[in-house]
């Protein structure tokens, strides 16, 4: 007993002081000048690799070090040229890419057609198990760099489980120059190389895949500094960008929050400099516009939510369009949209969200709008509903408000039960539809993976297509679609709108808004401009 | 008391190797498949599937995975998350940030309450004492993330006396010490307050008083010393809480800390890195509570570890 206590207690706040003095490290506060700035950031859910990232956390940090072939217009969504100086074909099936010259990688390596081929296979070749490499199915010779025979989820791919390592659609011509063939003809091919599993990949990266994803190498308006785990990643402009538009600002940090709170108090305490999307606390009551002033812009996302409904085969008692029908003229739309989402969605009128070229408003027409009078009719005529209309949703997101609101607006007008149907998460729930387990209706949402109207229809109406979880199918609608591909601008839209005109009597799903985001920003920035994928446009952003 | 510490080490085994099963196991048992969400609303390429669930070997049988996991971590192989950062740097990150925090409450919540404590017990019924009853009888009845929000909010955005956020810096991390020792205070004072009473009518406080002490060095060296017993027992369970229960002021204050790690973790099934986070803090809580144990012959010359 030779310490005394006041020794003791001394021992114990000194440990806390030693700890705070060499704390952890976490964001170096502003640093790096006046010419930088914040922007609020998540954690990517994988690694800094554009193959490998189909979240948005990654997706808004992956975008700015990765420049594709092409770029979509800010503003009107419009593909324009970035890396590409053209990408031509005759028959929607042989497309040639010639690529402008002088672009380099950060590391100072040229861009090359080789660096464009060599990422696109390592992408789609399914050892590497990339998330994207569905991107790359509509290459010719994709089936061959897939594993032969049909395997259980136990078994690691090997190489000797495959054909090939290359597609055989993709030909370098030469440096500037490469051909890819398709294994049918798509007109929107040239709108969907804007995607970031699309773009070219230094000789680094296939070294070692899994250091480079810690450490990226891109060709984009910013380079990567540094990404401290949990709390932020640091991005400069690249001196040797080759884009028509050069960044305004040096650097930009994403400062990673895991609350939206967090980042909006952050915000208002000009600490960070731009929100992608407000958090719905600030929505409400517009709090935002006296905490902010004008210090916000608003733009139509390319999402468009929907109600699907569980395929035939899993239960026929939602299957009659009249009933569909029914059901969507008895959702008082307007009135959701501005007492639970503030404004911040607007009623849809189509399966196709507007800001894309070929985008037709009133698709759905009447049995989009609310129709009390008519839709007791169309629900007698389909001869009702016997028990609870169950309407299934994952709770770990903002869905709750909305889904009680819809099936009151249902059960008020036709009479019958409706109810909410809670799947914990968005995992579990996605994993259950994905195995037809969910009767009923379920709540859908569709975000463009690129700006085309065939992105709203092919991957998820057309017989057997990845996102059609309704089983939907409709040999006429599958005809357009594939008519459409064949053909080129006006023509190809006339035909995707034919086809979308069709949805309507068969109801597969039923449209029910559309989103805006609404972005804030700080005192210390101006030009914000949000693109039609819900993130912040680096390129236009100035300084104050 | 050497033999004595050994003694609680070795004990500290068996405890550890069974909080990485049970952990292991209940992260398996949770519903969903890990990684059904990843691809928006499609399923996630085959080969994407397999690559995972063999690096993670989730199609195995529960024991099969847990011991092929256990094998890699005694190799010293933590793994990687899904996101492709090794979870040993997760960790080496994020633990720090959550100590440092839970000390710096700890030392609010001491330093406070034991003042607040002592300076009730002197005059019981009396004035102070009524004072500090009523106010930290208000601070625990309101819930923590009211109290973090309205800390956050008015000292933080309005006033703009600390940062909003933690920024990396040990002085943002003062905000959210207060907030989180601020909820234990009331306990600690009052625990203070009633064993100091207790205390105040012992022989030994008699007879120092007797000897003609001066009443300052009664109440500081004979009377509050030996009152800390069961203060610093509290204080020692309550450090383990601190550690992984300040996930809501992680949350808001937004600190990257094991709270905000274990529950994204959860959230994304990463068994391996929930495991080993919470394990840590296990280990932790348990080591912190060997020393409160060997705390108290310092503070009370009768106990004696054999």
């Amino acid at each position: 007993m030779g310490m005394s206590a006041r020794v003791a207690w001394s021992v114990v706040v000194g440990a806390a002081l030693v700890l705070s003095g060499c704390g952890a490290d976490g964001p170096a506060g502003d640093g790096g000048g006046d010419r930088s700035i914040t922007v609020r950031g998540c954690a990517p859910e994988n690694p800094l690799v554009p193959g490998m990232t189909m979240e948005s956390c990654g997706g808004q940090v992956v975008d700015q070090l990765f420049s594709k072939l092409i770029r979509y217009d800010p503003d009107t969504a419009e593909p324009v040229y970035e890396i590409a100086e053209s990408i031509d074909s005759e028959d929607n099936t042989t497309w040639t890419v010639t690529l402008r010259s002088g672009w380099t990688f950060h590391n100072g390596d040229p861009v090359t057609s080789q660096s464009f081929v060599d990422a696109w296979n390592w992408v789609a070749y399914a050892p590497n198990g990339t998330l994207n490499s569905y991107f790359f199915r509509m290459i010719e010779g994709y089936a061959d760099l897939q594993p032969r025979e049909a395997i259980t989820p136990d078994v690691e791919i090997t190489p000797g489980m495959v054909e090939k390592s290359e597609m055989s659609g993709l030909r370098v011509i030469d440096d500037l120059t490469f051909e890819v063939t398709l294994s049918q003809p798509e007109s929107s091919f040239p709108l969907r190389v804007g995607y970031a599993a699309f773009a070219p990949m230094p000789d680094e990266f296939f070294a070692d895949p899994e250091a480079f994803g810690r450490n990226p190498i891109g060709t984009g308006p910013f380079e990567f500094v540094e990404w401290s785990q949990s709390s932020e990643i640091r991005l400069r402009a690249y001196d040797g960008y080759q884009g028509a538009v050069t960044p305004q600002i040096d650097e930009v940090t994403f400062r990673i929050y895991q609350d939206d709170l967090a980042a909006y108090n952050d915000l208002q305490a000009d600490n960070v400099d731009v929100i992608p999307q407000l958090p719905v606390s600030a929505l409400a009551d517009d709090t935002y516009q006296d905490d902010l002033g004008d210090r916000y812009v608003e733009k139509e996302a390319l999402v468009v939510s929907t109600i699907s409904f569980a395929p035939e085969a899993v239960d026929p008692n939602v299957a009659d369009p009249r009933l569909r029908q029914a059901i969507s003229m008895a959702i008082d739309r307007e009135a959701i949209t501005e007492q639970i989402f503030h404004g911040t969605r607007q009623p849809a009128t189509g399966w196709v969200a507007p800001g894309v070229a070929g985008y037709q408003a009133d698709v759905c027409g009447v049995y989009c709008t609310y129709e009390p009078e008519r839709a007791r009719e169309l629900y007698d005529e389909a001869g009702g509903y016997e028990g609870t209309l169950t309407l299934a949703y994952n709770s770990d997101g903002d869905n709750r408000p909305w889904v009680d609101a819809v099936c009151n607006s249902i059960t008020e007008v036709l009479d019958v039960e409706c109810a909410g149907v809670p799947i914990p998460d968005f995992g579990t729930f996605r994993s259950r539809v994905n195995a037809r387990e969910v009767a009923g209706m379920f709540r859908n949402l569709w975000q463009a993976d690129y700006p085309s109207i065939e992105n709203f229809l092919a991957p998820v109406y057309a017989t057997g297509a990845s996102s059609n979880d309704s089983d939907y199918s409709n040999p006429e609608f599958d005809e357009l679609i594939t008519e459409a591909a064949s053909l080129k601008g006006d023509a190809a839209l006339a035909k995707y709108n034919e086809a979308e005109a069709l949805l309507p009597a068969d109801m597969p799903s039923i449209p029910l808004w559309y989103a805006t985001t609404v972005a804030g920003y700080s005192t210390k920035v101006d030009n914000v401009k949000i693109t039609p994928f819900q993130t912040i446009d680096l390129l236009s952003v100035t300084i104050r | 008391m050497r033999g004595y510490a050994l003694r609680r080490l070795a004990q500290m085994v068996p405890v550890v190797i069974g909080t990485t099963f049970l952990i292991y196991a209940m992260m398996w048992a949770l519903p969903g498949d890990p990684l059904a969400g990843r691809c928006g609303n499609q399923p996630c390429p085959q080969s994407y599937v397999n690559r995972m669930t063999e690096t993670y070997n989730l199609a195995d049988p529960l024991l099969v995975q847990y011991v092929k996991y256990l094998g890699r971590i005694i190799t010293g192989d933590l793994g990687q998350t899904f996101a492709g950062v090794p979870v040993a740097d997760e960790l080496l990150h994020r633990f720090p940030v959550t100590i440092q925090l839970a000390l710096m409450a700890v030392v609010v919540e001491v330093v406070l309450g034991v003042s607040a404590g002592v300076l009730a017990a002197v005059r019981p019924g009396g004035l102070l004492d009524n004072l500090v009853l009523v106010s930290t009888l208000a601070v625990v009845s309101i819930p923590v993330f009211v109290l973090a929000l309205l800390a956050q909010t008015v000292a933080g955005v309005r006033l703009g006396w600390f940062p909003v956020t933690w920024d990396g810096s040990a002085a943002s991390l003062i905000l959210p010490a207060f907030v989180l020792g601020g909820l234990s205070l009331a306990f600690v004072a009052r625990m203070m307050r009633s064993s100091m009473v207790e205390n105040l009518h012992a022989d030994h406080v008699r007879t120092a008083v007797a000897k003609g002490l001066s009443p300052r060095r009664v109440i500081l060296a004979h009377g509050a010393r030996n009152s800390l017993i069961p203060v610093v027992t509290l204080v020692g369970a309550d450090f383990g809480t601190l550690l992984g229960g300040a996930v809501v002021v992680e949350m808001i204050f937004n600190i990257g800390g094991v709270g905000e790690l274990i529950l994204h973790s959860v959230r994304d099934g990463e068994i391996g890195t929930v495991t080993v986070a919470v394990t840590l803090l296990v280990v932790l809580f348990l080591v912190v509570n060997l020393l409160v144990d060997l705390v108290y012959p310092l503070l009370d010359p009768r106990i004696r570890h054999a």
